[in-house]
């Protein structure tokens, strides 16, 4: 049975948004009746846009993640519903009915992800359906797919072995707490979001003045033991990214052509620039 | 012949009745209005009557003693050439300039009997796409990209982009490096496009015609309560005589050049139906003061780097053509200075440049991003960030070029023969000169950029096959040049460009945002083209337009002009002066404007069309002041919604959105302004804009609402030639070269038409490569005009040497000792440094961007969906703030936490927005998008706090040098402080009914 999965890959967002419009289009001051009742005019998004700062000046980055119903195979929301008000359709998708759901705020406070939404003035839980009633009627992708331009929303209806097959080829990860839900919302490259980076800049000197220092050899270690290595550019900056964050006790030594090595230890709060860091010319 | 004469006519009434039994809407049409008309010849006693009496048609041969229109041609040869299927409209236009064809009787009723004749063919359209459960799939086009159209019940029911189907021409594909790439086979859209149905029911739209309520044109005006008073509603009729009525008092107590217009140029779209089409018609033929536009995202260019290489046409930016084929096969480093495509999407491209700058990265080439913010495009582009300060970009250029000369990194070649000046910069740049060297020692105190990363990008980029990526095109335009150093900033650009070998293969202008291989030949009209404004002087209709659409010509008699950048200075001050854009020649910036011009009255009626120069002009409280002013002796403002500059007009016309009239228009294409802006597109679309809905309440379209007025004035027939807005918009797809791929049918009902990629061999050459090779030149623009050549037609570029001129021959002549725009560039501090005095009272530089979701001041306020997006608004209690961008080490020195109210302030007033804490502005930077559409003041308009988020009340006037009209807002110092008491309320209604004598009801 071939079921619908969603992936989202944070290099290819440019925070564009339009997803976001484009789910809110589709239901602000629209209802489809079986699938889902209007959506707030400024209540919660049930299509979001997260975007994430990471780092310090000079060394920032920005990085994004849809948020979303999960579409969780174990769901919990279904779990808190009765009178089979959250239904799980043979294709995965999950659905809470806008009427048989009313009065039913458990089914909201059920989601582990505060991707189903409680609506005070019609007493229901809403959420982002898969755009349902659209792919019933015939679309080849929900709407936030359809609005992306950059391909970083795909939307796939396979079997499970074949998404599992892919999700390993491609690195795709469901989000924290997701696989134990069995979620249907996949992500790439997620650790621009959800982890740190160390950044620096090596400085040194050239005919008497200040000089950055590239192709040095930057060697990253924990505890002893050899986590990365990578060389400076042009600008003397290297980083290292996909690091637990709030994690103590790493090291970098520095090896650069015509400098003394140097060696600078740290523990990382968040993604954090470690400034300009000076060599001593051998 | 006379028989044939009555065997059409007898046709024609048979025509009509069938039409009457099959169509509906024709029915109802005719029994609009009873009416008695004849057709008739001139030269003899032969005709036809028709007479419409409660929606039936009765029709005789012969003369009827008392007819209300008569419709008459000359001969009955004429007659029948005109009136014999199928009907050629130039023929039309033709005899009725020659006086073959006249119609006579009141201008309304010759209105609806013309429409009744033509009207008869269109019972057999059929237009839309049924898409099940009583959906219809209608097409429209956004300035954001083309889009889909639901409708279910007369209702919007969704917008969306549109998905390509598999008839449509497939899209091209560039070869690069081993890889093919080939965009998606759909047209993306833009936030400001995909928000639409929430604009389109908005609550602040304005469902009918208003006047404020203490203005009686008889009595006593109020001038002063403008922006402060409320409205009540009027008819359309008491409306349209208001107005029509000032435009006859005004033109007549005062003269030739007492009525004003100006319009705004981003919020609807289509040919037809937009401002250079009706509009001008409308104000050429009642006689108007014109407004001289300031090249608002141009100005450095326009000002500055057209002395060093001419590109008029394009006000001064690069030519656009091939380089995202070259980029991705050429060059090895793109450097994106002042350039954040993420954010405009160059400008009505959708998200059309994503993709390609995708592809770029999947190329693995590296890429720099020159900013004081750390952008969006440097964001996705995850490039190297370099940040200095605002306003200091010329000395950071100028420290690179020093490298560039100091270490032998540039093109020798090229200078020597393609290139004049270079000497006399070289000297300014060594110090040889002036005693400094520009090194990157010496920019580092101004720019704050480390001198060694500067001279780590110098070798970088003068090592590399390089392409610059200025400003939000790529090819110039937007971000820095509208600074108070913009000008400086645009010089330094061309002049780096040069250094390195512009058009060598990889190294050029481009951000991936124009040059895509498009077909450049197949044309279609751009907006700038002028529509059916008749106006050969104001629009690029001379170049094509008018032959294949012929139509009346229209004239502006006044010649009296206003530059926009003192319009305010104009009306409260009673004179003015300035500069214009003038894009033909690179002297015309140098012909001053003066107001007022001998014989013509100052401006006592002002018509704006739109309301968007509070959040967009600099020091805008100076239009509120020039609102109150009792010069004004009328203002009217035509606008969709009520916001901005609309709630200080006398007399409100509500217009409608582009989805409830019809249109024509391709996507992206401005040209008249720009030629060949499809180039930003990965597939050219042309769109028929269906009448999707009803338009709301009694809105009426902009091109409706003109034919109304022109009526009272008597003009009906010259503004519509008897025709409707849907006939112009088959009148324009026929006169477009759709016709050679689709018939009128098919497209009118599926809307929209892809225009086929050309074949490789076709492809438009590389921009530049002429001129590196030294050959003519040989892309598909028309321009520089030929007297613009000095030496050979095509050969050179338009400068006087006809080559790259670093020491400009231009400013030498007509500008001389003007030491702040001198014939070389140099490195002049701006007046918003931190180095100034008045940094101690205003420390931080406030950077104001185009921005990202909306567009100006489209799409923001007025309840649209954008404003729930944290990056653009930011929801505090029952108000949506804008968003001020400070870093945190800024923010903790004034006590600001992230998401708490922040006051912005300078000498001009103060503006209340919610601070969001980021290390994406560097330390001393602030950063928000220029442009909200709300302006709400706290107490008295123009003089309390602004509550809506229209930065511009605070950024200066000042141009960017005393001997031009350049804006040099986008950057100035500020002040902010928390604010830490309660949200004072806002002084004006939020909403027609929200004024208590509006409470008449809305529809």
């Amino acid at each position: 049975m071939q079921k619908w999965n969603l992936v989202f890959d944070v290099a290819l967002c440019t925070g564009c948004q339009n997803c976001v419009l484009a789910v809110q289009d589709e239901y602000q001051g629209n209802e489809f009746p079986g699938y889902a009742a209007e959506m707030p005019r400024h209540g919660p998004k049930w299509f979001d846009i997260e975007r994430r700062e990471r780092g310090e000046f000079p060394a920032v980055d920005v990085a994004h993640r849809a948020r979303c119903c999960q579409h969780c195979d174990q769901a919990p929301c279904r779990e808190a519903a009765s009178g089979g008000a959250v239904k799980k359709r043979d294709d995965g998708i999950v659905v809470i009915d806008p009427v048989l759901s009313r009065g039913q705020k458990p089914i909201a406070d059920a989601c582990p992800f505060g991707a189903a939404h409680w609506d005070e003035a019609r007493a229901i839980t809403q959420h982002w359906n898969f755009d349902a009633h659209l792919l019933d009627a015939g679309w080849k992708e929900p709407r936030p797919v359809q609005a992306c331009p950059t391909g970083a929303l795909r939307s796939l209806k396979l079997e499970d072995e074949a998404m599992q097959r892919l999700a390993a080829e491609q690195g795709l990860v469901r989000t924290a707490g997701g696989e134990a839900r069995g979620t249907r919302v996949w992500y790439r490259n997620l650790t621009r979001f959800t982890h740190a980076f160390a950044a620096g800049t090596l400085v040194g000197l050239e005919a008497g003045l200040d000089a950055c220092v590239a192709g040095a050899q930057v060697r990253l270690a924990r505890a002893g033991e050899p986590v990365a290595s990578a060389r400076s550019d042009a600008f003397g900056d290297f980083r290292f990214d996909h690091l637990p964050p709030a994690s103590e006790g790493w090291r970098i030594d520095i090896e650069a052509h015509g400098y003394h090595l140097r060696i600078v230890e740290f523990n990382l709060k968040a993604s954090c620039w470690l400034g300009e860091i000076r060599l001593e010319p051998a | 012949m006379s028989a044939r004469f009555s065997v059409i006519l007898t046709g024609l009434a048979g025509l009509m009745r069938f039409a009457a039994w099959r169509d509906p809407a024709y029915r109802a049409q005719l029994a609009e209005r009873d009416l008695v008309a004849q057709i008739r010849l001139r030269d003899a006693d032969a005709g036809r009557w028709f007479e419409l009496k409660g929606g039936r048609l009765r029709s005789r041969a012969g003369l009827h003693p008392a007819p209300e229109v008569v419709i008459s041609y000359e001969t009955a040869e004429i007659a029948h050439r005109l009136l014999t299927p199928a009907i050629d409209w130039g023929r039309q236009v033709e005899a009725a300039k020659n006086f073959q064809l006249r119609a006579q009787g009141d201008d309304d009723l010759v209105y609806r009997f013309t429409q009744a004749m033509i009207a008869a063919r269109r019972a057999f359209w059929r237009y839309g796409t049924a898409a099940g459960e009583g959906v219809t799939r209608y097409t429209s086009m956004t300035n954001g990209g083309p889009c889909f159209v639901y409708v279910k019940g007369g209702r919007i029911l969704r917008i969306t982009p549109i998905d390509f189907e598999d008839g449509d021409a497939p899209p091209w594909t560039i070869e690069a490096r081993g890889r093919r790439f080939t965009p998606p086979r759909k047209a993306t859209i833009g936030p400001h496009g995909l928000a639409w149905k929430s604009l389109v029911y908005s609550p602040e739209r304005m469902l009918y015609p208003m006047r404020r309520i203490d203005f009686d044109p008889a009595g006593e005006r109020h001038p002063e309560n403008r922006g402060k008073s409320g409205y009540v509603r009027i008819s359309w009729e008491e409306a349209l005589q208001l107005v029509a009525g000032e435009i006859r008092r005004v033109r007549t107590e005062h003269g030739q050049g007492s009525v004003l217009f100006n319009h705004p140029s981003h919020h609807t779209w289509g040919n037809i139906g937009y401002w250079t089409s009706g509009l001008f018609r409308f104000f050429n033929a009642v006689g108007t003061t014109r407004v001289n536009h300031n090249p608002d995202s141009w100005e450095g260019w326009y000002w500055g780097a057209q002395h060093h290489w001419g590109n008029t046409m394009r006000l001064g930016l690069a030519e656009p053509y091939g380089t995202v084929e070259d980029m991705l096969k050429e060059a090895e480093l793109v450097v994106f200075w002042s350039s954040d495509p993420e954010s405009t999407s160059g400008i009505y491209a959708g998200h059309e440049g994503s993709i390609r700058r995708q592809w770029l990265k999947d190329l693995g080439i590296p890429t720099v991003h020159i900013e004081p913010y750390y952008n969006h495009t440097a964001a996705f582009m995850q490039g190297k960030w370099i940040a200095p300060r605002p306003g200091t970009d010329a000395a950071l250029a100028l420290a690179i070029a020093q490298v560039w000369i100091a270490e032998g990194l540039y093109d020798r070649d090229f200078i020597a023969q393609r290139s004049v000046g270079f000497d006399a910069w070289k000297r300014y740049i060594t110090g040889e000169e002036d005693g400094v060297p520009k090194t990157p020692e010496w920019q580092q105190a101004e720019t704050g950029v480390p001198a060694r990363e500067v001279r780590a990008l110098a070798r970088l980029w003068g090592t590399k096959r390089t392409y610059l990526g200025a400003g939000g095109m790529g090819i110039g335009w937007g971000g820095a040049c509208r600074g108070p150093t913009g000008h400086q900033w645009a010089r330094a650009m061309v002049c780096l460009a040069a250094m390195q070998g512009l058009g060598r293969p990889g190294v050029n202008f481009g951000n991936l945002q124009w040059g895509t291989p498009v077909d450049t030949s197949f044309w279609f009209p751009g907006y700038g083209e002028g529509g059916m404004s008749g106006d050969l002087v104001n629009t690029a209709l001379s170049i094509s337009l008018y032959q294949r659409m012929s139509q009346f010509p229209s004239v502006n008699t006044p010649v009296q002009v206003i530059p926009r950048v003192t319009l305010p200075e104009a009306i409260l001050e009673g004179q003015t002066q300035g500069w214009p854009r003038d894009s033909r020649s690179i002297e015309g910036q140098f012909v001053p404007i003066r107001y007022p011009t001998p014989g013509h009255s100052r401006v006592k009626l002002f018509y704006r069309y739109g309301g968007s120069n509070l959040g967009t002009m600099p020091d805008s409280r100076r239009y509120v002041q020039m609102y109150q002013c009792a010069e004004l002796e009328c203002v009217v403002n035509q606008s969709i919604w009520f916001e901005g500059e609309a709630k200080f007009a006398d007399v409100i016309l509500p217009a409608c959105t582009n989805f409830e009239r019809w249109d024509i228009s391709e996507w992206s294409n401005i040209s008249g302004f720009a030629h060949h802006a499809q180039l930003q597109v990965n597939h050219r679309v042309a769109v028929m804009q269906h009448r999707a809905i009803e338009p709301l309440g009694e809105s009426r379209s902009d091109w409706e609402i003109f034919r109304l007025l022109a009526q009272k004035l008597g003009l009906g027939p010259y503004y519509s030639e008897g025709m409707s807005e849907l006939d112009w918009v088959q009148r324009m797809f026929e006169a477009s070269d759709l016709p050679q791929r689709i018939s009128w049918k098919e497209f009118l009902k599926k809307g929209y038409y892809v225009v086929p990629a050309p074949p490789e061999r076709l492809r438009a050459p590389v921009a530049y490569r002429w001129f590196y090779e030294g050959r003519k030149k040989d892309l598909p623009e028309p321009h520089p005009l030929p007297s613009e050549y000095k030496q050979e037609y095509l050969s050179g570029m338009q400068t006087p040497s006809g080559k790259f001129e670093f020491d400009c021959t231009t400013l030498k002549r007509y500008a001389p000792q003007d030491e702040e725009r001198p014939p070389i560039l140099k490195y002049v501090r701006s007046r918003e440094s931190v180095a100034s005095e008045r940094a101690a009272r205003y420390p931080l530089q406030l950077m104001t961007p185009h921005p990202k979701y909306s567009f100006h001041t489209h799409c923001d306020g007025k309840d649209s969906t954008v404003n729930d997006i944290e990056e653009h608004r930011i929801r505090v209690g029952e108000r949506w703030f804008w968003v001020l961008r400070i870093n945190p080490v800024d923010a903790a020195a004034r006590g600001i936490r992230d998401r708490s109210l922040a006051r912005v302030f300078t000498e001009l007033g103060e503006v209340l927005c919610v601070a969001r804490l980021s290390h994406c502005a560097r330390p001393g930077v602030v950063h928000a998008w220029e442009s909200s559409a709300r302006f709400d003041p706290a107490g008295e308009p123009g003089s309390s706090l602004d509550l809506g988020g229209a930065i511009n009340l605070i950024t200066p006037a000042q141009p960017q040098f005393a001997r031009g009209h350049a804006m040099g807002n986008s950057n100035c110092l500020v002040q902010v402080a928390a604010w830490t008491g309660p949200v004072p309320a806002c002084s004006q209604p939020d909403l027609p009914e929200a004024s208590p004598a509006g409470q008449a009801g809305r529809v």
